[in-house]
């Protein structure tokens, strides 16, 4: 993928759509599974999936089920770390550019998807929205059971008193929950989750959300969604309730409070700052005239790197 | 500072232009061609056809170019474009018994109809650095027979066979379907055709180090090289129209059958029982590997305690897959800095309530 050169050898979005002799093919198979992961919110739907040109863990499952559910007339946009200039993100979005040629953006609102790795954007997500999250081990339980059968057993019978006990083994030994990223959910009342390792500081936006929030386990074959305005619980226990990470100090280039802050190290005599790891959300912010005490004084306009990006891309 | 950070377009552009330069090498030297590769690297293409699943020598031999011999990367290569094939059937089971054999050994049987074949082998090599391919060599023309008439070379394990003394292969489900493991998502247990799929797929270190982990005990099953046997197979495929198989051309496999430990009962007389191994081109230790844990992962069958990792179906099938595990394992290289920052700022909290409450405990301690 070095070149700009059109895929045209290749299908739209690479994978290939049902033909005359193919019934059953590639696209219409993973929207088979998302739609039942939709009918059963935070059940994990074993999907066929395929390889892809870029290697499993870079985003694979997140990938086949953007390019499912991708049309023509739709924006897209991708986020590692929430940011859309880390390289994979790069990577991603220059993948459907070339191979389905939709439009792509950097502004969360322009979006009508956003493949993300890691995090959840900081503005409120609409109706309109999809929410594609690329998800390394879909299993919450994974870690106290090693064995996938075991696991569709515990999952099948609602057994979940292993992932209470892990919790409550963490309360007595550190005085509260010691998981700061992928945070186990409950989805409707029914399905533990696991929703992907995003921070914590994430898990409330995924509560009633109004997007449709969808997820794809490339290595680990499994699909699972969030449909739109389901109720989503961190785990937690009445004495210890859960509790969203807070930052101490303000964004340093647009003085938000209430963002997720990426740690930059400045030098080696232990300087840091402090930035949006939301990159769309800081920039936006700018534009708005915020501003943070480390901010230079030519602020990069959002519309500066779209432009900046199209041309690269 | 904050942009450097964080990468960017710029950078990943021109890491590929500077991987493209690397791959290329000297320009002073002639650059490899893809048919050098196929006929003087002949081994390489046999594992990357093997495990990339797809038999295609050029296209193996140009993955193993752009990846700058990283096989694994190959692997993958070749496996992404398989993926966007359209598949328009299923061929006939092939007759490894009607082989054009080019190599057959057994290590059961001193001689046997149709002999020992040594064909193109490193087994009685001395592993001696030959200095003299440093330069240029024409190489000596092969030793040849006079061709013999065409006769099926008979399969050693029809031979034991034949006095019943080895397990019945299972006969063709008609009408039963094959699983295929790139179609539908993995589940376990896993069927005897999906495993050997999965194995035929996968690493060959990996079934290697599990197949050698089974003689040091670990799932030991006894096993005997009924026989190696390497060659040319004819691929046919019905074709519904005409209403019989028309071949499709010949590919060339390596195929390991290994007599293993015996099963028996009170009502039934023993008998050996199989593993089986089976590979594109020439891909003998990855045959045996594949044959060894073949028969391990049939624990089940013969109710044999599990006691091995190369017994354990969920473990093997899990982990077999080169490029499911290159990808798992080399993406801790992406940015992880959300997740990492979640840490740290939990792990800041617990020591500052660790100093805290060491600081308040001071005094009762010197009291």
């Amino acid at each position: 993928m070095t070149g700009n050169t059109p895929m045209a050898d290749y299908n739209f979005a690479y994978l290939d759509e049902q033909t005359k002799r193919m019934i059953e093919q590639t696209k219409r198979m993973i929207r088979r599974a998302i739609l039942k992961a939709i009918a059963v919110p935070g059940y994990q739907v074993p999907f066929a999936s395929r390889e892809m040109p870029m290697p499993y863990g870079w985003g694979t499952g997140g990938v086949q089920v953007t390019a499912a559910i991708l049309g023509p007339d739709d924006v897209l946009k991708v986020i590692d770390q929430g940011a859309d200039d880390t390289t994979n993100a790069v990577s991603i979005r220059a993948f459907f550019a070339r191979t389905a040629r939709v439009a792509v953006t950097t502004a969360t609102a322009d979006a009508t998807i956003i493949q993300t790795r890691h995090r959840i954007p900081e503005a409120t997500l609409t109706a309109d929205q999809v929410l594609v999250y690329q998800v390394p081990i879909p299993e919450p339980l994974r870690f106290l059971e090693p064995r996938e059968t075991e696991t569709r057993t515990m999952h099948a019978l609602s057994e979940y008193g292993l992932m209470h006990v892990k919790l409550y083994e963490d309360i007595a030994r550190h005085g509260h929950i010691a998981t700061a990223y992928a945070y186990p959910v409950q989805v409707a009342g029914r399905y533990v989750m696991d929703p992907s390792p995003i921070p914590k500081f994430d898990n409330p936006k995924m509560d009633d959300c109004p997007a449709l929030q969808l997820f794809g386990a490339g290595r680990e074959k499994r699909i699972y969604a969030i449909p739109p305005h389901t109720r989503v619980v961190s785990l937690d226990f009445e004495d210890h309730p859960f509790e969203r990470n807070r930052f101490d100090v303000p964004c340093a280039l647009c003085g938000a409070t209430d963002s997720y802050l990426d740690e930059v190290v400045t030098d080696d005599q232990g300087g840091r700052m402090h930035v949006c790891s939301d990159t769309d959300h800081c920039e936006s912010r700018r534009a708005k005239g915020h501003r943070g005490t480390m901010l230079a004084d030519e602020p990069v306009h959002p519309a500066d790197r779209r432009s900046k990006l199209e041309a690269a891309e | 500072m904050y942009v450097a950070v964080k990468g960017g377009e710029r950078a990943i552009a021109n890491a590929h232009r500077l991987l493209a330069d690397k791959r290329r090498g000297d320009r002073q030297v002639p650059e490899i061609g893809v048919d050098q590769i196929d006929g003087q690297l002949a081994l390489a293409v046999d594992r990357v056809m093997t495990e990339g699943s797809l038999y295609d020598r050029k296209l193996a031999a140009l993955a193993i170019k752009q990846a700058r011999g990283d096989l694994i990367e190959a692997i993958f290569l070749v496996r992404a474009y398989r993926t966007t094939l359209p598949r328009f059937g299923f061929s006939e089971p092939l007759d490894t018994a009607a082989m054009q054999v080019r190599r057959r050994i057994s290590a059961t049987y001193k001689d046997l109809p149709g002999g020992q074949v040594l064909g193109p082998t490193f087994d009685y090599t001395h592993r001696l650095i030959d200095f003299a391919l440093m330069a240029d060599s024409e190489g000596e023309a092969p030793a040849t027979a006079p061709a013999e008439a065409e006769e099926r070379m008979l399969r050693v394990t029809d031979i034991i066979g034949a006095e019943d003394m080895i397990e019945a292969n299972p006969a063709p489900g008609e009408g039963q379907p094959v699983g295929d493991l790139t179609r539908d998502p993995l589940g376990f247990p896993a069927g005897r055709d999906l495993r050997l799929q999965n194995l035929a797929r996968g690493d060959e270190g990996f079934l290697l180090a599990l197949g050698y982990s089974t003689q040091r005990g670990y799932g030991r099953n006894h096993p005997f090289v009924g026989e190696i046997r390497m060659g040319e197979v004819e691929v046919e495929m019905l074709n519904e129209d005409l209403g019989f198989a028309v071949p499709l051309g010949d590919i060339t496999l390596t195929e390991c059958q290994m007599v293993n430990q015996f099963k028996g009962s009170l009502t039934e007389a023993p008998r050996f029982t199989r593993g089986y191994g089976l590979g594109f081109g020439h891909c003998e230790r990855k045959a045996m590997s594949m044959a060894l844990v073949d028969r391990a992962l049939r624990a089940d069958e013969f109710e044999e305690e599990r006691k091995g990792p190369a017994q354990d179906e969920e473990f093997v099938l899990s982990h077999s897959d080169n490029v499911q595990a290159t990808g798992f394992v080399e993406h801790l290289k992406l940015p992880h800095y959300v997740d990492f920052q979640a840490e740290i700022s939990m792990l800041r909290a617990m020591r500052a309530e660790v100093a805290q409450r060491l600081a308040g405990q001071v005094p009762e301690a010197a009291e």
